[in-house]
């Protein structure tokens, strides 16, 4: 609705409490805020516990967006965790070129019957195999931020890995194998992200 | 010189206190307002500035804190939410009758019954009474820019300020923001100099002695009075802002108001999502506007009535249900505020958004459609309305649950 006036992209993420949906999300919303765009990252809050579903949200706009309430009809939305495909209806509202992300080692097509007759695009990319080969531990969140970034292409490829960098530097200060594993993570999902129809 | 940066509104508010720096915080965890001491509390410890951090063990402590502190001639800030504000409740008026100038960061939670950490209105608007002034905010950048002009504002007329976000929206919401240089904010705020104060030898003070029969009701009328005598010191500030920043602020903005034919009165976060609703409507030839009310206390009486006038009929929103059978709290006495002019326009209420409920670009539209049925018809109708929530008078299948399922 927005992206009629705005040039808006609306993302929303699914993921588990304790995944990283939601840094994630701000991530994003910070990499958009260094590429020159209006951004808003914000996490809708429960009763907070791990493993428990949340919800977080990317607006991302050239002119200063001014909306306020949730996402209900996303350009894009991306699943962290392929569990919620059982509990939650991740593809609802999704926009008609939008495009919904998954981590899964499954292929899009053998995923589209667990959404509830979602006809539009989906894609999938292992995120917890490329988190344990590049970081040595299941963290899905950073590979998940390199696909939509590029299904999305919302901000241009070379930008994102440049300013990403940069803002690894600044988040993880000094611990340069974390920050390596995490660049290479990024890359590999922007590498390996399997577009379908 | 500004910084564009990209904060949240918590941060927003840490970093204002930052270039501040206050000499006293006192403060005590509660959600959606905790980030505010953590991020300032780093701020102490990295000696980016020089306040004394007293960690309490309940918000009535971090009053007491700010009160002792501010009487004794210190500058003093703390930030709290809902049950926190709620059990300050007591020091709240002790502050405000004492004339004692502490500016506190409010993130507007829902007050418990059932338990509920979300945005709402509750807290603030159950406080308004207590004699603090009363600032709201959209955004992020209002969130930083009304903490900025709070500390003038309050210590010029010696009342204390409460400067509001909603939580969640703003307080945990990133999005782009432009800040002040540290001296440019330190120069703007300028230094306390309290005429008279606990500890100054020359003129010893009592502070909050007993108001005896003769004297109490005195107190009061002067409290009255300087709420009244903010209304100018208000409107000077936000002139010295804009000199400063460009950036224009008053008791509340018009948008779109000047040929509306109907218009939305809001308070915080949601009049942005009117705003859109108001730019779709007009690019449809839709004459529809929006009031955004900043300041509550002092309550712009007059200029607010006179900004309604230009349209025939408003919907003014509320973020709190105060159970009077009448309505809202801003409706009360906005509604009221219309009673002596005679081409007032129809007024009706909606509740809405209570405890974290969404409200989306949509509901304006349906608000904005009602208050053309009012238009046509001449025919207010119900005055006091809730919307975008389950009514159970229309039975199971009478509302669109889809909406609020996840």
């Amino acid at each position: 609705m927005s992206n009629k006036i705005n040039g808006a992209v609306e993302i929303r993420w699914h993921g588990r409490g304790g995944q990283g949906a939601k840094t994630a999300c701000l991530m994003l919303a910070d990499i958009a805020f260094t590429a020159g765009k209006y951004v808003q990252g914000f996490p809708e809050y429960g009763p907070e516990r791990q493993g428990a579903p949340i919800t977080a949200y990317n607006r991302i706009t050239d002119k200063p967006c001014k909306v306020h309430s949730n996402i209900y009809t996303p350009n894009y939305v991306v699943v962290v965790d392929e569990t919620l495909l059982k509990s939650v209806d991740v593809a609802k509202g999704i926009k008609k070129d939008g495009a919904l992300i998954v981590n899964s080692k499954r292929s899009p097509e053998a995923l589209r019957p667990l959404l509830n007759g979602y006809k539009g695009r989906i894609c999938t990319v292992d995120a917890e195999s490329i988190s344990i080969e590049c970081l040595g531990k299941n963290f899905p969140n950073m590979p998940m931020l390199g696909a939509i970034v590029k299904v999305s292409k919302v901000i241009d490829a070379n930008e994102f890995v440049n300013n990403m960098r940069e803002s690894f530097e600044h988040k993880f200060a000094g611990k340069e194998s974390v920050i390596e594993g995490n660049m290479k993570a990024v890359v590999k999902a922007m590498e390996e992200v399997e577009a379908g129809e | 010189m500004s910084r564009r940066d990209r904060m949240s509104g918590n941060e927003a508010v840490a970093e204002a206190m930052r270039q501040i720096n206050p000499d006293v915080m006192g403060a005590f965890p509660i959600t959606p307002s905790t980030e505010i001491p953590q991020y300032f509390s780093k701020f102490i410890a990295d000696g980016k500035v020089d306040t004394e951090f007293v960690a309490v063990e309940s918000e009535h402590s971090a009053m007491s804190v700010c009160i002792g502190a501010s009487a004794a001639g210190a500058r003093a800030v703390t930030a709290t939410s809902s049950a926190g504000l709620a059990y300050m409740w007591e020091l709240l008026y002790v502050a405000a009758s004492s004339r004692l100038p502490i500016t506190m960061a409010v993130v507007n939670r829902a007050l418990t019954g059932p338990i509920n950490i979300n945005n709402d209105h509750s807290d603030t608007m159950g406080a308004r009474d207590s004699g603090w002034i009363q600032i709201y905010a959209e955004s992020n950048q209002e969130v930083y820019d009304n903490f900025i002009q709070a500390m003038p504002i309050s210590e010029e007329m010696r009342l204390p300020i409460m400067v509001c976000q909603d939580g969640f929206i703003t307080s945990h919401g990133v999005s782009n923001i432009e800040l002040l240089e540290d001296e440019e904010v330190k120069n703007f705020v300028g230094e306390f100099r309290p005429e008279n104060y606990l500890l100054k030898h020359e003129n010893p003070l009592a502070v909050g002695p007993y108001g005896t029969s003769p004297y109490y009701m005195e107190v009061k009328r002067d409290q009255a009075q300087a709420m009244k005598d903010s209304m100018p010191v208000i409107m000077d500030v936000a002139e010295r802002f804009e000199a400063l920043t460009g950036r224009k602020y008053g008791f509340f903005e018009e948008y779109m108001m000047d040929d509306a034919e109907v218009a939305i009165v809001i308070i915080g976060s949601s009049a942005g999502t009117g705003k859109e609703a108001v730019d779709r409507l007009r690019m449809e030839g839709k004459k529809v506007g929006l009031i955004k009310l900043r300041v509550f206390r002092p309550f712009p009486r007059q200029p607010l009535a006179e900004a309604m006038c230009k349209v025939k009929a408003v919907a003014i929103m509320d973020k709190a249900e105060c159970f009077s059978n009448s309505g809202g709290p801003l409706f009360s006495e906005a509604r009221n505020s219309l009673y002596d002019l005679p081409n007032r326009p129809y007024a009706i209420n909606y509740i809405y958004g209570l405890g974290g409920r969404d409200i989306t670009v949509e509901d304006f539209y349906e608000i904005y459609n009602d208050l053309f049925i009012i238009y046509d018809t001449n025919k207010p109708g119900d005055i006091y309305r809730y919307v975008g929530v389950r009514d159970s008078r229309y039975g199971e299948h009478g509302f669109d649950h889809k909406k609020y399922d996840e």
